[in-house]
């Protein structure tokens, strides 16, 4: 008894007080930052693996497509610099869309959360998570938004097992053609109302693998996406800030 | 005995110069050698060219350091039909369904011919993974139960069937395949340098510098570059704090497995410095973005060493208070002795590596015995039980987390910190060799990476084959549950932790 409190006392306290603080080393890839600087165009937009930058009205920066290597930033300095900046989740897809210029906070857009959402998951909420197609990368950090340093549960959020108890779904991975039914069967398993989020820039968009064959991402067509988490894997500090921002648990 | 081409790791050959001989020889030598378990299958594929299909198959022989290739082809319109190889050597199962997946070909004798992965390319678009022929029992005392594609945890999907008899488990089937992304494919699709690292660091995202590694070694040896010392140990160091980093994973995950609340806690506790120092290195926790061909954006700076050092001592001292706890405490050592229990011989036959291999005494690692990046001057001696269960498995995580460490010390004081390192290799500045064949080989915290890149008459990849340490040890966790409970599946799932989408490419 002795040795495990000696162990417990040992590492201390771990959780993180406030998760909305914490501030990540400058070398974390979060929200990119594009300046006015004029480059070669078409340098920029082939140098990116996910064809994440275009050129509308100047210089623009997907991060739903982005799978932040930083390669633009390394080979235009001047014109892209990722911040550490890890709240990034946001129920708006065109606000992932990064432009030149200022600089440009990604938010949730409070006119287009869903009423229910505010209603009945304020407080409590159970989350079921699919992989289809992910790396394992994504997953994990999904887990660890649950571990004594994050703590999701402490705001009445956790996962669970069964989509029959659960309250939404969070996707991660490109969906896989392999994996589409399945996607589709436990997404129609939750009761209603149910939410729906994707997580990771596979999920937002098939990241590397978009326009791969081997993907069928038909299954979101239609449907309305209640949160985009990018990331390649996701942050747990994005999708916790993410999640607490759409549930108005907190006011950021 | 037919002459072999012999080569090393990362060390390209002429396609040409590989010996092709016919199928009775091919088949004869590979089993001749496979007799010993000083040798194991690397690389088995085949590709088509304009003769026919060919097959490679590269066998390494672990005490020599070396590796010995021979091919075979079937000429365009010859029936596509060999002997297989399986009721030799159960290894050759995934290999020989990968290929009879992908080309239609038909190995006789092979009673496993079934989907490996349902690629999108695969010749028989008739056959869905829904409808995937399991073995069936039937009887008033005989069961099936299928979990899956979909799991209960935050984990990957896959489909397990057990077939029982009462509470007994007379057999587990796996059935994988889910997670295709087409990898391989989109391997030569996409060409450019960064966004081929990108898929490599994708294949499993939690062994990034693994495969990542794999990839770039394969392309810098192509390419004929010569890698220098600092780079080699920078390398050294990710892949053994992301060894670090997943062994706590799983540990953390095995301490829930039997209940232990404590020990899931402060492993998993442990596992967040961990990663966060590969944050603080190059902005993401599994590594992605670090390693390229070529060069890195990151270099490891003597200010990154001090951190390195600061995390090491204080992760030391909090893991071996724990570890000696949890090792030696009754309820973890009377769940986890016997239990999943497999032979030096099971796994050698199958093929399995990594952990799997090494918990069984088989001395499979390729930072032995195909030594690459900063390795050779290591002198690596790999981590062997004999045992075979899952508290052999628990203890080859636990002792190579405290050589890790060692390693990391080590390494850290062996580099030179006024050397620069490059940046990456950038597309306009590769050349590449013609028709040649490489294999480079990593050993990730799993086990034994293998990436297999042939080039073409303009120095352009014509085929590129990835093997992750998955593909054969699924196998492993087939046979731990032979007259188990389903009970057991848990624990010994996780004490394997095979990746899912490695497998599935």
């Amino acid at each position: 008894m002795l040795k495990e409190y000696r162990i417990l006392r040992k590492h201390g306290k771990q959780f993180i007080p406030d998760v909305t603080k914490p501030v990540l080393p400058a070398t974390f890839k979060g929200r990119p930052i594009i300046s006015t600087e004029e480059v070669d165009k078409a340098a920029i937009i082939d140098c990116c693996p996910t064809d994440a930058i275009a050129d509308d009205n100047g210089i623009t920066i997907d991060v739903g497509k982005c799978i932040f290597c930083g390669e633009c930033a390394f080979r235009f300095p001047n014109k892209v610099r990722f911040s550490n900046d890890y709240k990034t989740a946001t129920n708006d897809r065109n606000a992932l869309i990064i432009r030149e210029g200022e600089e440009q906070i990604i938010k949730i857009d409070p006119s287009l959360i869903r009423k229910e959402i505010r209603a009945l998951f304020g407080r409590s909420l159970r989350l079921r998570e699919v992989s289809a197609g992910g790396d394992n990368s994504s997953e994990l950090e999904l887990n660890a938004t649950v571990n004594p340093n994050f703590d999701l549960a402490r705001f009445g959020i956790d996962w669970v097992p069964s989509p029959r108890h659960a309250d939404g779904l969070v996707i991660t991975g490109p969906i896989s053609k392999n994996m589409a039914e399945a996607t589709a069967i436990c997404y129609d398993a939750i009761p209603d109302p149910k939410f729906l989020i994707l997580a990771g820039t596979d999920a937002i968009s098939g990241g590397i693998f978009a326009g791969s064959p081997a993907l069928d991402r038909s299954f979101l067509d239609g449907k309305i996406i209640d949160l985009y988490v990018p990331g390649n894997p996701v942050h747990p500090l994005t999708f916790v800030n993410g999640i607490l921002q759409l549930t108005r648990k907190f006011k950021s | 005995m037919e002459k072999l081409l012999e080569t090393k790791n990362n060390l390209p050959v002429r396609i040409a110069d590989i010996p092709v001989v016919a199928y009775s020889k091919f088949f004869e030598v590979i089993t001749f050698l496979l007799r010993s378990q000083d040798y194991h299958i690397l690389s088995y594929i085949a590709y088509p060219t304009p003769e026919g299909l060919k097959f490679i198959c590269a066998v390494g022989d672990d005490p020599n350091k070396s590796i010995s290739l021979i091919s075979h082809i079937i000429p365009t319109g010859a029936p596509l039909k060999v002997y297989s190889m399986m009721p030799k050597y159960d290894v050759f199962h995934s290999f020989e369904r990968d290929i009879h997946e992908k080309y239609g070909v038909i190995f006789e004798d092979n009673h496993f011919l079934k989907p490996l992965r349902y690629p999108h390319d695969r010749i028989n678009q008739e056959s869905k993974i829904t409808d995937y022929p399991f073995y069936q029992i039937g009887g008033n005392e005989l069961h099936q139960v299928g979990v899956g594609p979909i799991h209960a945890g935050i984990i990957e999907p896959g489909h397990f069937r057990f077939l029982c008899a009462g509470e007994r488990v007379l057999h587990l089937e796996i059935q994988l395949g889910w997670q295709h992304r087409g990898i391989e494919y989109l391997f030569l699709k996409k060409s450019k340098l960064n966004q081929r690292a990108v898929l490599a660091e994708q294949v499993a995202g939690d062994t990034a510098v693994g495969h990542g590694l794999a990839y770039a070694q394969c392309i810098e040896s192509l390419a004929g570059l010569k890698i220098r010392e600092k780079l080699n140990y920078e390398r050294v160091i990710a892949l053994e704090i992301e060894r670090i980093g997943m062994h706590l994973f799983d540990l953390s995950n095995l301490c829930t497995g039997a209940a232990y609340q404590l020990g899931n806690a402060t492993l998993g506790v442990l596992r967040t410095p961990t990663i966060n120092y590969l944050q603080t290195w190059c902005g993401n926790r599994f590594a992605k973005g670090l390693i390229r061909p070529g060069g890195t954006h990151y270099p490891f700076t003597a200010d990154l060493r001090d951190k390195l050092l600061a995390y090491l001592d204080n992760m030391e001292e909090r893991y071996v208070q724990i570890a000696d706890k949890f090792l030696n405490l009754s309820g973890i050592v009377l769940r986890f002795q016997d239990i999943g229990t497999l032979t030096r011989k099971q796994v050698y036959m199958i093929g399995g590596v990594g952990v799997t291999a090494k918990m069984a005494g088989l001395k499979r690692d390729s930072r032995w015995s195909h030594p690459f990046a900063g390795y050779h001057e290591l002198h690596h001696e790999p981590v062997l039980f004999d045992t075979g269960d899952i508290y052999a498995r628990i203890q080859v995580r636990h002792y190579e987390i405290l050589q890790s460490i060692k390693y990391l010390r080590r390494i850290a004081e062996m580099i030179n910190y006024d050397n620069q390192v490059p940046s990456p290799l950038t597309d306009e500045n590769l050349r590449m060799a013609k028709n040649c064949l490489n294999i480079s080989i990593t050993e990730g915290w799993r086990g034994e990476i293998v990436h297999t890149a042939i080039t073409d008459d303009e120095g352009k990849i014509s085929c590129y084959k990835i093997k992750d340490p998955s593909m054969h040890n699924w196998w492993a966790l087939a046979l731990s549950l032979r007259d188990r409970e389903i009970s057991d599946f848990p624990i010994n799932n996780k004490s394997y932790d095979h990746s899912y989408c490695g497998h599935d490419l």
